[in-house]
């Protein structure tokens, strides 16, 4: 956060004549597909984070993987910095646009390519969205795993290029856990097949780099994704608490108990609060904090998760206990999840929603320290957990035009992250550090470590065009932000003195 | 100053003389895999001393430890706590360490429905080619913050840089396992694979070894009953099969000369591997011999995938061919994180 004043230039880069540009996406793409007059390039000024919108210089919407790579060639051969999009749903803005800069566009690639129901695999085009491809492969019973809460906007590009996690990860994964090869094309506008149809391939796991790289390697034209058996039988439980550490104690509980369930989500009295007078998903209004467990399998199998969870939530002190009765009303308790955003959203005009994730045991202690930091910042802040996973989404609510709320909002929300570095976790579970968490990456990593990945991004990118100023902060930036990194609770050189 | 502090100074030395004379290291902890690969060249940094569990609370579901830990102390802490590591490793010998199991990338009979080592990977803390110490990735289960260094240390058989610590996820041991026997030829036994890898039933293995169809049911009780009940198949005594497959000591594993894994689209036809060991639902074909690299690597090309020489490789040959431009971005990858070659040189290509 703390980019009220942010400068995307941290890669000068020459001035590019626009109208030379545009000659030259003209000769390889339709006329609606090029857009350059301001009216035109407004809509796409931001992504799910809105705080900083940027208008791009010319957008490009290729129609297939032939035209991405002329496009590709041509931002090559002009020096052009260039942004993708997908569905322009990310929340740490890996889609803002760069204003001297291309961006290209990849929702007109949206084909369903081919899905092998034995083989048990799906190839997609990059814009298709995340829910379309459950949608077509239900009729063979087979399913894609990954739910990012956007599932129904999203596209899988846009997946892959942030490592997208959802409500069932802690059993099936993220999507670097869920996809077998890509199409990937360079910035030198060449297409590498990385992945394969079967399970390992040789060499080194480019496809484990390339998913979650944030649009800073390449751009992804076709996915083959791997598609599950749909569960016969799904179970939701809705435990309530009347204390945040004992709901937290029974997540660690139910681990211990050896149960891995298909999600287990956590959301404090504020989240249940907003939730509840949204959607009215029938959340207990008096709870400090309910979890929502979910177990999937054979009906046999369900059974006996549903009745091994309730023994181990009665256990911890569950104050009230509700399992779905059928399939519609287990959705509704999803519903009542899936839409704590917007929930959130209606309760004051703006939110950031934070992403950080912490090992499970700190959870009291830092769920504490963010309700202290309400007064200090005099905001409020709702949360939302995968407990399962530990991937804690606080939401701080704020007003962006009234007073400073913004810039309060900012530290707040770098505070947090800076958090939960500090207990152990991470900065960013699954929704990628864009241009919101780029300081905090400062405080993550020390420079070397920041070192090693710049050399990776300059090994496929050599002067920094694709996506600059986002995901890897420069090391000027880090010592601008002034932060000191701490490694592993101790100082890099202690006997220097310092300033 | 502790052991392990004397130990990573050493590490460190032999990283910055390799580098100042222009040579080159090789990170070794039990040898057990030092039958894998193009060649094996460099001075030995031994990781075997640098031992111990750092970190593992069961109920966090993450264990970090030290490279030169023997794989058979970590599963055997984990196996106390009624947990377990989800790939399954093979060993591959009995001086298997954690790191060699992570650098290795070797996964066994779980790994088509759990997944790989680079799947449970969460974090790593390396000696770079500078011999700087570097942590990528956290003990956290989900984290998408800068690119996934920790995973592509996963396989890379120690040419990028010397694993120090891993962080792994790890999941509870299922309450139950069930083994059953189909009595299937290789055809039929793939169609059976395929079929019962789309079934929403708790499969936990496949392989199929020349004479049966072998499948693993994991997980409640009560589920791996229902699920036996549904596909049917004769019981069987599981643990020392599976465990025959995993290490390789199955008969199949027992002929000489070059041994071959294709890694393939699970329905990749039978073709004329009649006498393959099929494993992981399909995906993967152990053939021996019955023709060169480039002609396995045309069959595994028609079907989506790519040939390997796991065993019997002549020094110096290549163990596997990509395409070009796949070639030219391992290079990079290989020189942005070792730009002088220091590491494990011609491990895993011919070329560097």
């Amino acid at each position: 956060m703390g980019h009220s004043e942010r400068d995307l230039n941290e890669n000068p880069v020459a001035l590019i004549d626009k109208q030379t540009l545009v000659k030259k996406f003209l000769s390889v793409l339709s006329t609606e597909s090029v857009k350059y007059e301001t009216e035109d390039l407004t809509p796409f000024e931001c992504d799910g984070l809105s705080a900083y919108p940027q208008i791009p210089m010319i957008v490009v919407l290729p129609e297939n993987e032939d035209q991405v790579c002329q496009v590709m060639r041509i931002c090559h051969q002009y020096k052009a910095p260039i942004v993708f999009r997908g569905a322009g749903t990310g929340l740490s803005g890996g889609a803002i646009p760069y204003d001297q800069g291309v961006l290209l566009v990849l929702s007109k690639l949206k084909r369903i390519t081919h899905i092998d129901p034995v083989g048990r695999y799906a190839v997609v085009q990059p814009g298709v969205r995340n829910a379309a491809i459950s949608e077509a492969t239900k009729i063979h019973e087979l399913y894609y795993a990954p739910d990012p809460s956007s599932q129904i906007a999203c596209s899988i590009g846009g997946n892959v290029a942030e490592n997208s996690g959802g409500v069932h990860c802690l059993k099936y994964g993220l999507t670097v856990n869920n996809i077998l090869k890509v199409r990937f094309v360079t910035i030198e506008g060449d297409i590498v097949e990385i992945g394969s149809e079967g399970l390992d391939s040789p060499g080194y796991d480019l496809l484990a780099l390339v998913t979650g790289s944030e649009g800073l390697l390449g751009v992804v034209t076709e996915v083959t994704v791997k598609l599950l058996p749909t569960p016969e039988k799904a179970q939701a439980i809705m435990a309530s608490f009347d204390d945040v550490e004992k709901a937290g104690r029974a997540v660690a509980d139910i681990i211990a108990a050896g149960i891995i369930p298909a999600g287990l989500e956590m959301m404090d009295k504020k989240a249940i609060n907003a939730v509840e007078q949204f959607i009215g998903a029938g959340y207990p209004m008096d709870a400090a904090a309910m979890l929502l467990c979910e177990s999937d399998g054979s009906s046999e199998e369900v059974a006996s998760e549903i009745q091994k969870t309730t023994e181990v939530l009665n256990k911890a002190g569950a104050t009230e206990i509700t399992i779905s009765s059928d399939e519609t009303h287990r959705l509704k308790l999803w519903a009542g999840r899936k839409s704590a955003f917007p929930a959130v959203g209606r309760v004051l005009p703006d939110y950031f929603c934070m992403d950080g994730t912490i090992p499970r045991k700190t959870l009291p202690d830092v769920l504490k320290r963010i309700a202290a930091m309400e007064d200090q910042f005099q905001l409020q802040c709702a949360n939302v957990f995968h407990a399962g996973d530990g991937n804690l989404h606080p939401l701080i609510m704020f007003d962006a035009n009234e007073g400073d709320q913004l810039h309060r909002a900012e530290l707040y929300g770098a505070a947090i992250l800076e958090l939960c570095v500090e207990v152990g976790g991470t900065i960013t579970g699954e929704h990628g550090v864009g241009i919101e968490k780029i300081n905090q990456m400062c405080i993550q990593f020390d420079n070397q470590e920041i070192q090693t990945f710049l050399n990776l991004k300059r090994a496929f990118d050599p002067d920094g065009r694709l996506n600059p100023g986002k995901a890897i902060p420069t090391l000027n930036r880090c010592a601008e932000f002034g932060h000191m990194h701490v490694h592993r609770g101790e100082e890099r050189f202690p006997d220097i003195p310092r300033f | 100053m502790s052991t392990n502090e004397t130990v990573i100074d050493r590490f460190k030395s032999q990283i910055i003389d390799a580098k100042k004379q222009s040579t080159c290291v090789r990170i070794r902890g039990g040898g057990s895999k030092d039958f894998y690969g193009v060649n094996l060249e460099g001075e030995i940094v031994d990781t075997n001393e640098f031992t111990g569990i750092t970190e593992y609370e069961p109920t966090e579901l993450v264990l970090t430890a030290r490279s030169g830990t023997p794989l058979k102390e970590i599963e055997q802490t984990l196996n106390e706590n009624n947990q377990m590591l989800p790939f399954e490793p093979p060993h591959m010998g009995t001086k298997a360490t954690f790191g060699g199991c992570i650098a290795s990338g070797f996964s066994g009979p779980r790994r088509a429905s759990q997944g790989a080592v680079r799947d449970f990977v969460l974090g790593a803390r390396i000696l770079n080619a500078d011999a700087v110490d570097l942590q990528f990735g956290g003990k956290v289960m989900k984290n998408v913050a800068g690119f996934d260094v920790s995973r592509l240390l996963a396989g890379s058989f120690g040419t990028l840089g010397l694993i120090l610590e891993s962080s792994v996820k790890v999941l509870p041991k299922p309450e139950m396992e069930r083994t059953v026997l189909f009595d299937l030829d290789i055809k039929s036994a793939l169609e059976k694979m395929n079929t019962l890898a789309g079934s929403p039933i708790p499969l936990s293995a496949t392989c199929f070894d020349g004479n049966q169809l072998a499948v693993r049911l994991s997980g409640s009780e009560i589920g791996v009953i229902a699920a036996h009940k549904k596909i049917g198949g004769e019981v069987s005594e599981g643990a020392s099969y599976w465990q025959s497959i995993k290490e390789q000591t199955h008969p199949f594993f027992g002929s000489e000369g070059c041994l071959y894994r294709l890694s393939v689209n699970p329905t990749a036809p039978i073709n004329r591997y009649t006498d393959a060991l099929i494993e992981w639902n399909g995906s993967t074909r152990w053939v021996w011999n019955n023709g060169t690299l480039a002609e396995h690597q045309d069959f595994a090309n028609e079907h989506g995938g790519h040939a390997t020489v796991f065993r019997g490789n002549q020094l110096g040959n290549p163990i596997s061919s990509i395409s070009p431009a796949l070639q030219v971005l391992q290079q990079k990858i290989k020189n942005s994180m070792d730009p002088d070659g220091i590491f494990g040189k011609n491990r895993l290509f011919a070329e560097f």
